[in-house]
């Protein structure tokens, strides 16, 4: 009998997701031909905020590393890319490659000092380490302290000859991190170890009992976040052409919008973030002009979400349809008349 | 013959609360043994000191002949101890299935077809197959005790830790449950089980030990144990049927 049983990893909700998916990444790499200046800067920053939900999602919804400091890795990134295309000649692209592996290795140190700490003070202790971050990089006077400083306009001509194809190509950046951020979460938590995460996840004690080294685990997790969190800063603010301690260690723009993103999404699934960040733009190209009052109204939502669908707005919609369009889990089909 | 467990001297203490007092027994290859003792007398913190979750303040454990004292938890599961909870623990966002694949990937290290081979004949093996797409945080108390024995099954064990898994249950139950851990018993799994439900156990180990004040008190065949004065001293009112 067991013999006809079949395990599916899939779902046809799944696979139509991913067809439409793979035709909506068409329709957005050809983007730079249909699109305008603005519209295409405003998909760019799109695409970078989902990287870093998706991130911050990775973390806090996975891990239960409730970060309130990843703006950390985001300035470190977008330092690293002025200081090594400045100091080293480097081309921007390995650049940014580069500010993530150093990203990954300074986490190593952070993550040994702030693991001793749990819960809320682990969240505090993030964020500590973000102004020891932004304190630091406001003394290095070669990169302008604390006023900060713009990339040359050598090393961003190098880059590319045209105005429009250097932001084309920094488009494509951004739409490449995007899609290899949530591609590797993905792949992540459908792995082995994402089997680990999701039971720490839910139940460390059962977890350690079944051979789940919850330290290591978490550890692992925290160093490659940090790792490609400090890419999409460098990304960033190859954008912004011009970086600053307070706009690169920014806990509101870096961290506090994330985490509403995720929250408001559906924290601890991988549609979550996407959504998240598809109602925060609406919210924000809609209202902004609006000033403080744009901000009363992010507040209002988050506290009506959080009272009606605790789960986000994902999370809502998958309960109520048993919805996955990112499986992770295993689902064991037997013929019917066994 | 060879002992797969060994606690020599093993003392715990929270404050003036003992939970073992210079424990020390072994348990040998294939061998069933149970273990008695009242409410609150150090049964499952000596199960939390076996498979790691506790440190003990002084003694040693010895597991298939090495020293495991500071071995972490999620090691000892690696290297072959499984247990099931006494309060369920389940992954309770996660399915039946799922809950089971956790350890045979983690615990047993299995690649992922052989893990759901595995999981699969387990979950026959402890009718649970039914519920395999199931959320495990809605499931009823017997099912829950039902997914405790899956997981530390899929986790392919050498020595098997079972804390009261027949308390509560039907006699039904029970007797399909005792069915069950004779056929593990009877593949080479050795077993430490703490029970309250007397005759279960009678029907399955081979020795009882004692246990009172984190002391064991006594320790022998399972007939001349429930016979001893002592034993019949703290479980007033329990008789052994077997």
């Amino acid at each position: 009998m067991t013999n006809h049983i079949r395990i599916s990893r899939t779902s046809s909700a799944a696979k139509l997701a991913a067809v439409l998916a793979a035709l909506i990444v068409v329709i957005l790499i050809a983007a730079p031909y249909w699109a305008g200046r603005a519209d295409m800067r405003l998909m760019g920053e799109i695409f970078l905020y989902l990287a870093l939900a998706s991130l911050w999602n990775l973390l806090a919804g996975y891990a239960g590393l409730v970060s309130v400091g990843q703006q950390a890795y985001v300035g470190f990134g977008g330092y690293m890319l002025f200081a090594l295309t400045i100091f080293a000649g480097l081309p921007p692209v390995v650049a940014i490659a580069l500010a993530g592996v150093l990203g990954a290795l300074i986490s190593i140190p952070v993550a040994a000092l702030i693991f001793r700490l749990r819960g809320a003070y682990f969240a505090i202790g993030t964020w500590v380490m973000a102004e020891v971050f932004r304190l630091s990089f406001a003394q290095v006077s070669a990169l302008g302290g604390g006023s900060g400083t713009s990339l040359p306009t050598d090393i961003v001509r190098s880059m590319a000859d045209g105005r429009s194809e250097r932001e084309a190509l920094a488009y494509w950046l951004a739409l490449g991190a995007a899609l290899v951020v949530v591609t590797a979460v993905y792949l992540l938590l459908r792995s082995r170890k994402g089997l680990a995460l999701t039971a720490i996840r839910d139940n460390e004690l059962a977890s350690a009992s079944l051979g789940i080294d919850i330290w290591r685990t978490k550890f692992f997790v925290y160093v490659v976040t940090s790792g490609l969190t400090a890419v999409i800063g460098a990304l960033i603010f190859l954008q912004k052409l011009r970086i600053s301690p307070d706009a690169a260690f920014s806990v509101n723009d870096w961290t506090a919008f994330v985490i509403f993103i995720v929250v408001i999404g559906g924290i601890g699934t991988i549609e979550g973030p996407i959504i998240g960040t598809l109602i925060f733009f609406l919210l924000r190209e809609t209202l902004a002009d609006l000033g403080t009052i744009y901000l009363m109204v992010l507040g209002l939502v988050a506290i009506v979400v959080m009272l009606k669908a605790p789960q986000g707005v994902w999370g809502f919609i998958s309960q109520r349809f048993n919805l996955q369009l990112f499986p992770l889990g295993y689902r064991v089909e037997r013929p019917k008349d066994s | 013959m060879t002992q797969i467990l060994q606690l020599d001297g093993l003392s715990k203490a929270f404050g003036a609360v003992t939970v073992a007092d210079s424990l020390s027994y072994a348990l040998n290859e294939g061998e069933a043994l149970g273990v008695l003792g009242p409410n609150g007398a150090g049964k499952t913190s000596m199960f939390n000191l076996i498979t790691g979750t506790l440190q003990p303040n002084s003694g040693r454990i010895t597991f298939a002949g090495e020293d495991i004292t500071s071995h972490s938890a999620a090691r000892r599961s690696r290297s072959g101890i499984a247990r099931s909870f006494q309060v369920p623990q389940p992954f309770t966002h996660m399915t039946v299935f799922e809950n089971a694949m956790v350890a045979a990937t983690q615990s047993a290290g299995l690649r992922r077809h052989e893990a759901e081979r595995l999981c699969i004949d387990v979950l026959e093996q402890t009718e649970l197959l039914d519920k395999a797409n199931d959320r495990a945080g809605g499931l009823t108390l017997l099912n829950r005790k039902r997914l405790e024995l899956t997981r530390a099954l899929c986790a392919k064990p050498r020595l098997l830790l079972l804390d009261e898994i027949a308390g509560g249950l039907t006699e039904a139950e029970c007797t399909s449950l005792i069915a069950t851990i004779k056929s593990i018993h009877a593949s080479g799994v050795s077993i430490i089980w703490i029970e309250h439900v007397v005759h279960a156990l009678m029907a399955v180990v081979e020795r009882l030990i004692v246990i009172d004040f984190g002391k064991k008190i006594a320790e022998g065949a399972p007939k001349s144990i429930m016979e001893s004065p002592e034993v019949q001293e703290i479980y007033l009112g329990i008789e052994a049927d077997a």
